[in-house]
Parts: structure tokens; C-alpha cells; sequence
């Protein structure tokens, strides 16, 4: 670092320094950061996911000034929109389809972490605010589809809201104050839609910090070992930023096809039937990103104990995110990287192909093999936390790890 | 410094102690207003009650109602499905209660109950599902002609709305 730092070129630069130090904060945190020199693709996600936030929020901020807020208005405005407004039918697509490609990068990141161990020592804090940002994406992502207010919107906050009334004894008020009537309706619309503007800020408040949190032990790295000198990194700018880049251009293939081509597929048909409080679509589907909790939700539908079915349900989604959080203290294996963990990655394997099954069986009606089928994956999710970590760290017998990140990629390049 | 710290309490504890109570109370006071204007406002809490005319649901149909923003089931049931609703064994129930229990006296044919599944609210299909009853396609919870939970993951039977009739085919709910 003391080789690059920085040094006021001008007098302006001098005096601005002197008084708010951004240009050289920016240069040490966003050009001279050193950097492992071995990160792949998978560590490219992190920008790809700021690079989907800005889509989001910029998208989302010109849609607000076409939108409607009410239950007379919403689902017509929404058309219009996409009929009448300048360019709005691809805005539209792009802020839909956008929140699709954000889960999707949010899915990548958070498996890449789960596997190379990045959530371990002295990353929790770092984890643990990412594991925030997820949970509060997936608020903010739910109340965006009730705003469109089709029947998927209506029975989905209907569905999700209910959730709160599981809570003992003051569920129902709890219910009520969260629907502001006795039934999801205008009120309701009206608050999701202020959350629904606000949280996306919230959640680029804690980016910034969850940056911060990176930016103090630096990037893990795929064989995990730390940085031990400055032969391991290479500065953030260009080397980083440009695979970045490269990476950003790469995923944005994929999300301009869904934009242009296919901008309602990974919606519900039932979503552009205007919302109706009288009748039930036939099988409610949240979206894709939030099938496999939802699938968890579900799986529990017998009492245990003096606790009901419904507040089981409840008690088994807020324990499946509780798992994320805790994940730093169940692994405690010392070795971080999957790699050199050769039962882990198996049963990293398996959790992983778990996880896709519980997505598959959130679409799933709730009948005959898929409920069984849903029991069976929600019992491997919390065994593979609360039962595969915890042994694993004990019992296994890790690969003898390379000495440092230079020697491990400059011996691949003799190999 | 050393010599004031052995005084246990004095003025100076108290109103730091005082000022900072007042100041929570003035915060939850401020508060409150902030949370409680999320609760049904006033337009809400007007449509809380409702007459209906049962006249013109022949046996054997329902329609559905809206009660306060939810919608509610008024079902004409028919003999054979009162008859299948009081020959259950109580002892079955996950949510012990008698068809009785439900209906009016002397109104037995009229089932009205919220049109929302208790498990997380959808509305379940009328006539249809293992029991005869209503079946909630959203998590698959059935229900039977008496509107009781039998299968599924619903905790709770169908809720009856608090209702009276003032004759015989006027009822007034809520």
C-alpha cells in the first residue's frame, strides 16, 4: 500500500485534501486496494450485485413517477406503462426481469461464499450484514410484485402477511396494523409502495458498510489461505475492474434477452388479471427467488407440540434464515476453502442440489409426493446446518493447503 | 473524583435518572402516533357490519359476501350434507367443535362463515376436497361440510363471523 499512496498532484488536489480526503480515499479503496491475485469469476458477483442495484433503483425511480398507488389505479397504471409511456414497456421489463437477474447474482454470491468458506474468521461481521441485505432484498422484492396488483400480488401479500398472524396472542392486531383493515386493500398498497421506495436506499446504506466490512481483513480468495505478502495481490485497478467489467457484460447478455425477448416469462400469467379479494387463483406461486423458503413455510403442516402447524411453518422460515446467520459458528473448521475439504464438498454438493429441489418444489402444488418430497428437503436444509457443519468440522481430514496464494498460482502455471 | 464516587447517590443520579425517564416516555409518546396510524383507520372500522338477504340462495348453492374487505361464505346447505356435518366423531377434530356450535338454532341450513383458508388466508373451493367441504388449493388444507379443518396445514376450523338473524331470511353480520 505505502508504495501507491497516494500524493496530492495539484494545488486544488492539496487543498481539497486537507479538507475532505475523497479523491484519496477513493484511490486506496478503489484503485490501490491490494487484492488476491487468484480470485476467479465467482468473486465477480459482488459488482455484478451493486451494478443490479443501480438498475433497480434507477428503473425503479422513473416507473414511481408513472405509478399509481391505489387499488382503483395501480393494475391499470401499470399498462399504461407499458402501453403509453415513452420507452416504459422496456423500464417496465427491466425493472421485472431485473429483480429476477439480482436474486440470481444474489443466489451465485451467496453459494460461492458458502462454499470457499468466506463467512468464516475475521469475515463474520462481513457475512452476517450480507445475510441482511438478502433478507431485506427479499422484503423489498415481495412488496414490489403486491404493487402491480394483480391476483398474484394480492394473494401473495395476503399469504405473507398472514404469516404474522401466527404470532401467539397478538397476532391478529399485529395483522391488522401490518394490512392497516381486516383485509389486504388500499392501505396496504399504500405502505408497500413507500417501503418499496425506501428500502432499496437502506439496503445501499448497508452495502456501503458490508464494503467497509471487505475492505478491513480484505478478500477471501479461493484457496483460502491469507495474504500472507504483497506478491499475493494485485491493486483492485485495472486488474479487478476490468474481469468486473468483463463479467458485467457477460450477465448482461443473458438479462437484455429476458428484456427483449421474454420480459413476462418469469412472471405468472395470473398476475395480469386484475387483483380480485373474492377468489383465489388456482395455485399461488411466489416468485422463483423466494420458492424454497416458501417450500419450508409449507413443509410443516402437523402440530408439534402446543405449537400449531401454521406458527410451525413460520418458526421453520425464520429458523432457515437464522441458519444463514449463525453459519460462521456452526462451520468452525479452519480451513475455509471447499477445496481442500474433500467430504465437505460433497455435502456441499448435495446442499446445493437440496436447495434447487426446495426452489422445484415451491411451484409444486401441495399434494401427494411433492409434500413428502418437501419434508424430505426441509429436514436435509436445517440437518446439513445444525448437524453436517458442526461434525464435519471435527471429523475431517483436510487436504494439505499451499503455503501461499503466489506459490499456488505460479505452480499451476509450471504444472 | 475518588471521594465522589463513594457517595452512593445524589442529586445530580436523580435527575440524570428523572430526565431520562421523562425523555423515554416523551419517545414512546411520539411513538406511538407514528405506529398506530399503520391500524385500520376510521373508512375501515364504518364497514364493520353488514344485513344480508338469505331469500334468494336456493339449497344446495352459496355466494360469497364481502365483510369488512373479507370475503365470507353463505352456504344453503343441503340435509345430506348437515347429516354427514353431525355424524363426525368430535374426538377426530384437529379443532374440536359441533356443527351445532356453528350454525344458529333452528338455522342449521345456513353455514356463514369467513371465506379465508386460517392457514394464511387464500379462499378455499367450495364443494370439494376429501370431506365434501371447501379445499384450499394453496397449501391443501380441507375442510368438511361443516367448514371444520379435517386435513392440511391449516391450525383452525373456518371462522363464523359474529351473526344474528333478525328474521328468518335477514341476517345481520359483524
Amino acid at each position: 500500500m505505502s508504495e501507491h499512496s497516494y500524493v496530492p498532484g495539484t494545488a486544488a488536489e492539496k487543498w481539497l485534501d486537507d479538507r475532505l480526503p475523497v479523491a484519496r480515499f477513493a484511490k486506496e479503496h478503489l484503485m490501490d486496494f491490494p487484492t488476491p491475485k487468484n480470485l476467479n469469476y465467482w468473486w465477480t458477483f459482488g459488482a455484478i450485485l451493486v451494478m443490479c442495484l443501480a438498475v433497480q433503483i434507477v428503473t425503479g425511480i422513473i416507473l414511481a413517477m408513472h405509478y399509481t398507488p391505489n387499488v382503483a389505479m395501480a393494475f391499470d397504471s401499470v399498462e399504461h406503462i407499458r402501453r403509453d409511456v415513452n420507452g416504459g414497456r422496456i423500464i417496465q421489463a427491466t425493472h421485472a426481469v431485473g429483480a429476477s437477474m439480482f436474486f440470481l447474482a444474489l443466489y451465485v454470491h451467496i453459494f460461492r461464499n458458502l462454499f470457499f468458506g468466506s463467512y468464516k474468521a475475521p469475515r463474520e461481521i462481513l457475512y452476517i450484514i450480507g445475510v441482511i441485505i438478502f433478507i431485506l432484498t427479499m422484503a423489498t422484492a415481495f412488496m414490489g410484485y403486491v404493487l402491480p396488483w394483480g391476483q398474484m400480488s394480492f394473494w401473495g401479500a395476503t399469504v405473507i402477511t398472514n404469516i404474522f398472524s401466527a404470532i401467539p396472542v397478538v397476532g391478529e392486531s399485529v395483522l391488522q396494523l401490518l394490512r392497516g383493515g381486516f383485509a389486504v386493500g388500499n392501505p396496504t398498497l399504500n405502505r408497500f409502495f413507500s417501503l418499496h421506495y425506501l428500502l432499496p436506499f437502506v439496503i445501499a446504506a448497508l452495502v456501503a458498510l458490508h464494503i467497509w466490512a471487505l475492505h478491513v481483513p480484505g478478500n477471501n480468495n479461493p484457496i483460502g489461505v491469507d495474504v500472507k505478502s504483497t506478491r499475493d495481490t494485485v491493486p483492485f485497478h485495472p486488474y479487478y475492474t476490468m474481469k468486473d467489467l468483463f463479467a458485467m457484460v457477460l450477465f448482461m447478455i443473458p438479462f437484455a434477452w429476458f428484456i427483449f425477448f421474454a420480459p413476462d416469462i418469469l412472471g405468472h400469467p395470473d398476475n395480469y388479471i386484475q387483483a380480485n379479494s373474492q377468489v383465489t387463483p388456482a395455485h399461488i406461486v411466489p416468485e422463483w427467488y423466494l420458492l424454497p423458503f416458501y417450500t419450508i413455510l409449507r413443509a410443516i403442516d402437523f402440530n408439534v407440540l402446543f405449537i400449531n402447524s401454521q406458527l410451525g411453518g413460520v418458526i421453520a422460515m425464520a429458523l432457515s434464515m437464522i441458519a444463514l446467520l449463525v453459519v460462521p459458528w456452526l462451520d468452525t473448521a479452519k480451513v475455509r476453502s471447499g477445496l481442500f475439504r474433500p467430504v465437505f464438498k460433497w455435502f456441499y454438493l448435495l446442499f446445493l442440489i437440496n436447495f434447487i429441489g426446495l426452489t422445484y418444489l415451491g411451484a409444486q402444488p401441495a399434494e401427494g409426493i411433492y409434500v413428502v418430497l418437501a419434508k424430505v428437503c426441509t429436514a436435509y436444509y436445517f440437518i446439513h446446518f445444525f448437524v453436517v457443519l458442526p461434525v464435519l468440522s471435527r471429523i475431517e481430514k483436510p487436504l494439505p493447503l499451499p503455503t501461499s496464494i503466489s506459490e499456488n498460482v505460479l505452480g499451476k502455471a509450471h504444472a | 473524583m475518588a471521594e465522589q464516587a463513594q457517595h452512593s447517590t445524589n442529586r445530580r443520579d436523580f435527575i440524570f435518572v428523572a430526565t431520562g425517564a421523562v425523555g423515554a416516555v416523551g419517545a414512546a409518546a411520539v411513538v406511538w402516533p407514528l405506529i398506530n396510524q399503520l391500524n385500520p383507520d376510521a373508512s375501515t372500522l364504518a364497514l364493520a357490519s353488514i344485513e344480508f338477504d338469505l331469500s334468494a340462495i336456493p339449497e344446495g348453492q352459496s355466494v360469497t359476501i364481502t365483510w369488512r374487505g373479507l370475503p365470507v361464505f353463505v352456504r344453503h346447505r343441503t340435509q345430506a350434507e348437515i347429516d354427514e356435518a353431525r355424524a363426525v366423531q368430535i374426538a377426530d377434530l384437529k379443532d374440536p367443535q359441533t356443527d351445532e356450535e356453528r350454525t344458529k338454532p333452528d338455522h342449521a341450513q345456513w353455514l356463514i362463515m369467513v371465506a379465508n383458508c386460517t392457514h394464511l388466508g387464500c379462499v378455499p373451493l367450495g364443494q370439494s376436497g376429501d370431506f365434501d367441504g371447501w379445499f384450499c388449493p394453496c397449501h391443501g388444507s380441507h375442510y368438511d361440510t361443516s367448514g371444520r379443518i379435517r386435513q392440511g396445514p391449516a391450525p383452525t376450523n373456518l371462522v363464523v363471523p359474529p351473526y344474528e338473524f333478525i328474521s328468518d331470511t335477514l341476517v345481520q353480520i359483524g
